[in-house]
């Protein structure tokens, strides 16, 4: 996955754009996302529902990748069935 | 990745939220996005390389901004400030550009240069009834500015895609404005200050208020009708709107929470005194370059009140200083061999992350590393806090507008009773640095009246360039490399 590329939810409305990427495959609930939005969606993973939040940012535990959620969805991302975790930004002042 | 991301987030989240307000009228943001991929169309059929905007702040530079950006055409904001000869220059080197603003003025120094013009209502209207473009397009460059072209022509410095968006996500929490939030804007639309002001804001949904260009009263009045909450300014125009107030200007701003500036030297006077005259606004320095996509380090409202109530020399010496580097730049001082200097050794500040573009369109300035020397000089302290010195070359920098000595200096030379000149920064309360120029008569002849001095400047160059003092010397100090030693001249000013 170059930056910079969309991803698509398979079961969901989730999109991602990837800001740093690896060979990794991202899955969205439950499902590998996709570049192209499949003409029929599959069915949600119950166990991947937690949802996706508009303009956060999601990274693995080993911040190799790093997916930023244009799109919010009711599934929730992972990676290897390993969900991924919301980057914690401490907020800076407003500079420009 | 893309910046007309950001308006399409925004537009997502809430379309029918306000997120400009320029001349009376208010812009939500699902009729801004409307109108950019309207602009997109326009700008696609027109068949030129580059969009140009010649014009003050308007709603016609969000739209031409993120209009080029899903068009995927490079947008070259120009200063419309600039004498007609360097403007023409500059038209000839984006052509065929799409250029939006001051028509009159394209037709007469470009004419033959092929362009598309429209005039502000003309552009704006025209978008808002175009149909959007279906396919977004792919390019690179984002914006490119023109650096002030201190020693030679101008340089075109050019931000990617990828530098910008690098630098909003990282810096920028989205959607993170509440409603009540508004955001004045006061600098122009040619500055990186300008447009990451319009990136940022998007991004985080917070309302802008638009000047169309700075006036301490325009600004006082639109704070109090619009609620302004923050607002961004050079140190030149803080210090205007503090002498209006002093000056006993009507004012009513209980809404303003934060003041953030940058762009230029901040005085030391002028910080103390903004602080005890606004005790609840928070304050933030930010230092960046057009190069690095804007802020590079900021010295935060914390920061700042613990230096001002602080006795500690060393605490209190913060309030000069530009802050620390956001968590993903790094920032490192180095000396004329380009090797790291430990804390507190004054060399040229470096910069290197994802933001930082450091490359013009003749070629990268960016080392084997990844690293962008700034040519601003200045040193770090123990703490990591940054302060600058002044720029590597010299380059006086009054208002935020960075000047060469040397062209003073050239205008000087051509007068028959000066011998030789130097032109350098003074500082100064109302604009952080003003022109100093040190003349050498010669043998024989009467040293001109300062009056004299400042009209050749003033027939020959822009009005900024007029020097405030005129010192004649004996002698200018040179090394024994025949280097003008600057500082020494500097310092003859201090006096």
């Amino acid at each position: 996955m170059k930056p910079g590329t969309k991803l698509k939810s398979t079961v969901d409305d989730t999109e991602v754009m990837v800001i740093r990427g690896s060979d990794a495959v991202v899955e969205c609930g439950g499902a590998p996302m996709a570049e192209e939005k499949p003409g029929q969606l599959g069915t949600l993973n119950p166990d991947f529902a937690g949802g996706t939040m508009m303009g956060k940012r999601y990274v693995d535990a080993a911040g190799t990748v790093e997916l930023l959620c244009v799109k919010p969805g009711k599934g929730s991302l992972a990676i290897n069935g390993t969900a991924l975790q919301i980057k914690d930004a401490k907020p800076l002042p407003s500079s420009d | 990745m893309n910046i007309s991301l950001f308006l399409q987030m925004a537009a997502d989240a809430d379309a029918n939220r306000i997120g400009l307000v320029c001349d009376g009228r208010r812009w939500s943001y699902g009729t801004l996005l409307r109108a950019a991929q309207g602009a997109a169309t326009l700008i696609r059929e027109s068949g030129c390389t580059h969009v140009s905007l010649l014009d003050e702040s308007s709603e016609a530079a969000t739209i031409a901004l993120f209009g080029a950006a899903l068009a995927g055409i490079p947008y070259v904001p120009l200063n419309y400030r600039l004498a007609d000869e360097d403007l023409a220059g500059l038209l000839h080197r984006i052509a065929p550009a799409f250029i939006v603003g001051d028509t009159g003025r394209v037709e007469r120094l470009a004419r033959e240069d092929g362009h598309t013009v429209h005039s502000r209502t003309d552009f704006v209207g025209k978008a808002e009834r175009t149909a959007g473009l279906i396919e977004e397009g792919e390019e690179d460059v984002a914006v490119q500015l023109f650096t002030s072209g201190t020693t030679a022509a101008p340089k075109a410095a050019i931000l990617r895609h990828s530098n910008l968006v690098s630098y909003i996500v990282g810096s920028v929490e989205f959607g993170s404005a509440t409603e009540d939030e508004a955001r004045l804007v006061s600098v122009p639309p040619y500055h990186i200050a300008g447009i990451a002001s319009l990136l940022s804001t998007t991004y985080a949904m917070r309302k802008v208020v638009l000047l169309s260009a700075f006036d301490p009263d325009t600004w006082l009045a639109a704070v109090a009708s619009e609620g302004v909450t923050s607002a961004f300014l050079v140190p030149t125009m803080l210090g205007r709107i503090i002498a209006r107030l002093d000056a006993g200007a009507n004012a009513e701003l209980s809404s303003l929470r934060s003041i953030a500036y940058g762009g230029g030297p901040m005085p030391r006077e002028l910080i103390d005194r903004a602080l005890d005259l606004f005790p609840n606004v928070d304050f933030a320095n930010s230092y960046g370059l057009t190069e690095t996509s804007s802020t590079v380090a900021i010295l935060g409202p914390e920061e700042h009140r613990e230096a001002h109530r602080s006795s500690d020399p060393k605490v209190r010496a913060r309030l000069a200083s530009v802050g620390r580097p956001l968590p993903t730049v790094e920032i490192e001082i180095r000396d004329e061999e380009g090797r790291p200097l430990p804390a507190g050794e004054r060399g040229e500040v470096y910069v290197r992350g994802d933001q930082v573009s450091g490359e013009y369109r003749e070629r990268s300035a960016l080392d084997a590393q990844g690293w962008f020397p700034t040519r601003d000089a200045g040193y770090m302290d123990e703490e990591g806090y940054l302060f600058l010195a002044g720029r590597a070359d010299d380059v006086i920098c009054r208002g935020g507008e960075n000047m060469s000595p040397g062209e003073i200096e050239d205008v000087l030379l051509t007068h028959p009773a000066i011998a030789d000149a130097a032109a350098v920064a003074v500082p100064s309360l109302e604009w952080g640095e003003t022109v100093g120029v040190a003349i050498v008569v010669r043998a024989g002849q009467q040293p001109p009246s300062d009056e004299e001095v400042k009209k050749l400047i003033k027939d020959r160059l822009r009005s900024s360039r007029v020097p405030e003092r005129v010192l004649v010397l004996d002698a200018l100090p040179y090394n024994e490399m025949g280097k003008l030693l600057r500082r020494e001249v500097r310092n003859l000013f201090k006096g």
